[in-house]
């Protein structure tokens, strides 16, 4: 008895301590140098306009429909690129409620960017992502929207291509993962006349 | 499957060996009560005042009982320490979002599934946890679970290593000196790496981004005290159409069915209340921000994988770049790894270790290969639809990882028992998802959780040794020492609790109407969605075919008790296996003894472990993934 109430006793005191230190000090200390040494990436990789106002990070996506603009792929984050309430679908394979949404998906890419009904379409465009928030689309689907834009922007195709090429993120080390278009920052750059988006500090 | 795929798995394994020895040997340090760190000059003193806080005498062993007793008053106190924080929430500080606190059900679940390792989470990060939540009640235990595995992994190797002695090491030194002299260092490291790629590490509240197209959604009107306004609407029945005639319409041969009022007796149309809807203008991007960094570092290295964001590994702050998806994955293996180097050092006997690390090997990459492969090849219903043939599966998958790296990620976690996820695994395939829940119920001992995956691995190497000993008609021996009834009905007990758990609570759920309100999809994809549920409860991983709907009490509660079950009822005769090994006298070889190390011992081993997890769960994988293989290759859907 008197053995156990001495583990007790040590065991209120060692969580008290150790949450001081793990919870406490390190990310205090993580905190300190991560805004310190990269404040830009602690703080959410925020991009700014040239008015201060915040239009959205980096590394999140946003929903766009107008045809001048690049679309991103399906999202499944609450209402859709919410941002804090990130998610997939969840369906799995044989779910009739995800073939129902493919197919209606696969109709409208078609429709849109006036594609045969024989042409394969990129799975990222029909595919909801894990987080709902993915930045990126495949280079080919980005590709196949790429006249699309240009004819409501007005631009030619190679002026267009260009800025998909800017703005898609090669493999880390060129072997690490696969390309992605940036969805966001491409088409900012597109309404701010090939200005790249300015990052907050 | 393409090149790529192929180099970065080569780049992957080649890493994982490289870091195996540095971490064995640093472990060979930390593990030593007096062992001697370049960390020692800062870290010698707080060592020393923690000691003396908690009025431990460091220079004291336990023998299994004492061990056990320390690890569970440890366990306790922690448990009740979180499920405090979280019923208290809103009366904390840093909570810039106001959330309010947990439920009592789902405080319990999420306090047993962390004090566990598990980290298998019932709630949404975002919209349910303080900034205080979840970086003191939930990261408290992201250090300290991993570290008491870490201290149980060690007490079993000095059973095995130790002769004629009743103590195995003491608990309160093994923690301390885990947490400060490993996984603190480690982690500071880790983190600040993570946050260069990208990831918050901030206590501002959410940021409001505007967006560049609005749109509207539709929600339910109020009125000006907040209560919703309804409105008074007919109720309708399906019902067949009828044409002049008055005969059912029928199509193909099936009725027409529309849509008519439903009547009550009196023939009186029946009305019921229904919510007004309105369209509200959604202009802004709620961010998530906070002190995410430090614990997605931990929630790593120790295996623990609870996310800060629903989405865990998958959201982009908490995985920016496949670079930190790669060191994500490479930390997940880190220790777990370390530790067979460890267990070869300790018993004197290397190549032991490295025969237990390959057989680890060859079962990680069976399993990362099937799942690459079957989502590579993706789905073909979809693919009948118009869907690119070469782009696999991407349903649930971001596109800066891939096919491949999500493959990988999904093989390693459930390898451990991690349980972040950078994609969705209840979109895998059939065959895809198969692998991730398999892994999990072969009791993640490949490579396995922080300390876990050792000694749920060294409970198979037992029953490996027991049955050579069988084949040839010898008392079994491991690394000198007689294997007898005791050891062999604790290695038996550890194994059963974890079959009779998963397939007792799946089979409960599967019958119950608690347990089939929460699914999200039907058909055999839904039995697989309780089954993998069950599985990571109680393989303490955390990772989940994340369609069930589980924060419902029901759920959370049974569990929150497989959780329990499946981490203390297998640690308990773990212990007690150390305790009786450590006392045995360490016989010579002979020419009899079967040897632990080489190709017949790996193959041995593989055999053991792939029975005994054919033989538990086979049936139930039957019903569930197996056959959506071949309803996949039909077309038929639910």
């Amino acid at each position: 008895m008197k053995e156990l109430l001495s583990h007790f006793r040590s065991a209120v005191m060692s969580t008290l301590v150790l949450a001081a230190v793990c919870c406490g000090l390190y990310p205090l200390i993580v905190f300190g140098i991560a805004q310190a040494a990269f404040r830009e990436q602690a703080n959410g990789s925020l991009i700014v306009d040239k008015n201060g106002t915040v239009r959205g990070s980096t590394l999140l996506g946003q929903g766009f429909t107008a045809d001048k603009y690049f679309h991103p792929r399906p999202s499944a984050a609450g209402n859709g690129y919410d941002a804090a309430n990130s998610g997939g679908s969840n369906f799995g394979p044989t779910s009739q409620k995800l073939y129902d949404a493919i197919k209606d998906r696969i109709a409208a890419c078609r429709k849109e960017n006036g594609l045969k009904d024989t042409d394969a379409i990129p799975a990222d465009a029909v595919t909801a992502s894990g987080s709902g928030l993915d930045p990126h689309i495949s280079v080919r689907n980005a590709e196949l929207q790429v006249p699309r834009v240009a004819r409501a922007r007005s631009l030619s195709e190679k002026r267009i291509l260009d800025m998909v090429a800017r703005f898609t993120d090669k493999p880390d080390f060129n072997i690490l993962g696969d390309p992605g278009v940036n969805v966001l920052e491409l088409n900012l750059a597109l309404d701010s006349n090939g200005a790249a988006s300015v990052r907050r500090p | 499957m393409q090149t790529s795929g192929w180099l970065q798995l080569g780049l992957f394994v080649l890493a994982l060996a490289a870091i195996t020895k540095p971490v064995g040997l640093y472990l060979m340090r930390v593990l030593d009560a007096n062992g001697r760190t370049w960390l020692d000059p800062v870290l010698r003193p707080l060592e020393r005042l923690t000691y003396c806080l908690m009025g431990v005498d460091s220079s004291k062993e336990h023998d299994w009982k004492q061990y056990t007793l320390a690890m569970l008053a440890f366990s306790l106190v922690g448990c009740l320490f979180t499920y405090a924080i979280l019923r208290l929430q809103h009366l904390l500080p840093l909570n810039p979002q106001g959330f309010g606190p947990l439920s009592p059900d789902l405080a319990f679940n999420t306090a047993a599934s962390f004090t566990t390792n598990t980290n298998w989470q019932s709630y949404v990060g975002e919209t349910t946890m303080s900034y205080l939540s979840q970086m003191v009640g939930l990261a408290f235990h992201n250090f300290v679970s991993a570290a008491t595995g870490i201290a149980i992994a060690a007490a079993l190797v000095r059973g095995l290593a130790r002769h004629s002695v009743r103590t195995i090491g003491n608990f309160w030194v093994d923690l301390v000196r885990v947490t400060y002299y490993l996984l603190l260092p480690v982690c500071l490291v880790f983190a600040l790496v993570l946050v260069s790629q990208g990831m918050i590490q901030n206590f501002k509240p959410y940021t409001k981004a505007r967006l560049t197209e609005s749109f509207n959604i539709q929600v339910a009107k109020t009125d000006d005290k907040g209560q919703p306004v309804t409105t008074n609407v007919a109720v309708t029945v399906q019902a067949p159409k009828l044409d002049e005639n008055g005969q059912p319409m029928m199509v193909s041969g099936a009725a027409v069915m529309v849509d008519v009022p439903k009547l009550d007796e009196k023939g009186q149309p029946v009305m019921t209340n229904m919510p007004v809807m309105v369209d509200r203008k959604v202009d802004e991007q709620t961010i998530v921000q906070g002190p995410m960094a430090s614990q997605v570092a931990i929630k790593m290295l120790g295996t623990n994988g609870g996310g800060y964001a629903n989405a865990n590994a998958a959201h982009p702050f908490e995985n920016p770049t496949p670079l930190s998806n790669f060191l994500q994955m490479l930390s997940i293996f880190a220790i777990g790894s370390g530790l067979t180097y460890y267990l070869g050092r300790m018993t004197k006997n290397q190549a032991h270790g490295w025969s237990v690390w390959t057989a680890m090997m060859v079962l990680f990459l069976g399993g990362t290969l099937l799942c690459w492969w079957a989502e590579a090849k993706g789905n073909p219903v979809h693919q009948q639809l118009g869907v690119a043939v070469a782009d696999g599966n991407m349903e649930g998958k971001e596109v800066r990882f891939g096919i491949f790296n999500s493959a990988l990620f999904a093989a390693v976690t459930t390898d451990a028992s991690c349980g972040a996820v950078n994609s969705m695994h209840d979109s895998f395939t059939a065959l895809g998802g198969f692998v991730p829940l398999f892994n999990i119920q072969l009791g993640e001992i490949i490579v396995g959780g922080v300390g876990a995956g050792l000694y749920g691995m060294l409970v198979f190497v037992v029953l490996a040794v027991f049955i050579a000993g069988l084949m040839v008609g010898r008392t079994p021996e491991y690394l000198g020492k007689k294997i007898q009834s005791y050891e062999v009905k604790m290695a038996m007990l550890a194994l059963l609790v974890l079959a009779v758990s998963i397939l007792g609570f799946s089979a409960w759920a599967s019958v119950s109407k608690c347990g089939l309100a929460g699914l999200n999809n039907a058909g055999p994809h839904g039995l697989s969605e309780m089954l993998y549920a069950y599985s990571s409860a109680n393989g303490n991983n955390g990772s989940a075919f994340a369609g069930l709907n589980a924060n419902t009490p029901w759920y959370n509660t049974t569990i929150g008790l497989a959780m329990l079950i499946g981490r203390f009822l297998m640690i308990v005769p773990i212990l007690a296996m150390a305790g009786s090994l450590a006392q045995k006298k360490i016989a010579p070889p002979s020419a009899g003894t079967f040897p632990v190390a080489g190709g017949t011992f790996v193959v041995l081993l593989l055999g053991t472990v792939l029975l005994v997890g054919a033989l538990n769960f086979l049936p139930a994988l039957t019903l569930g993934p197996i056959v959506e293989h071949f309803l996949t290759l039909q077309g038929k859907l639910f």
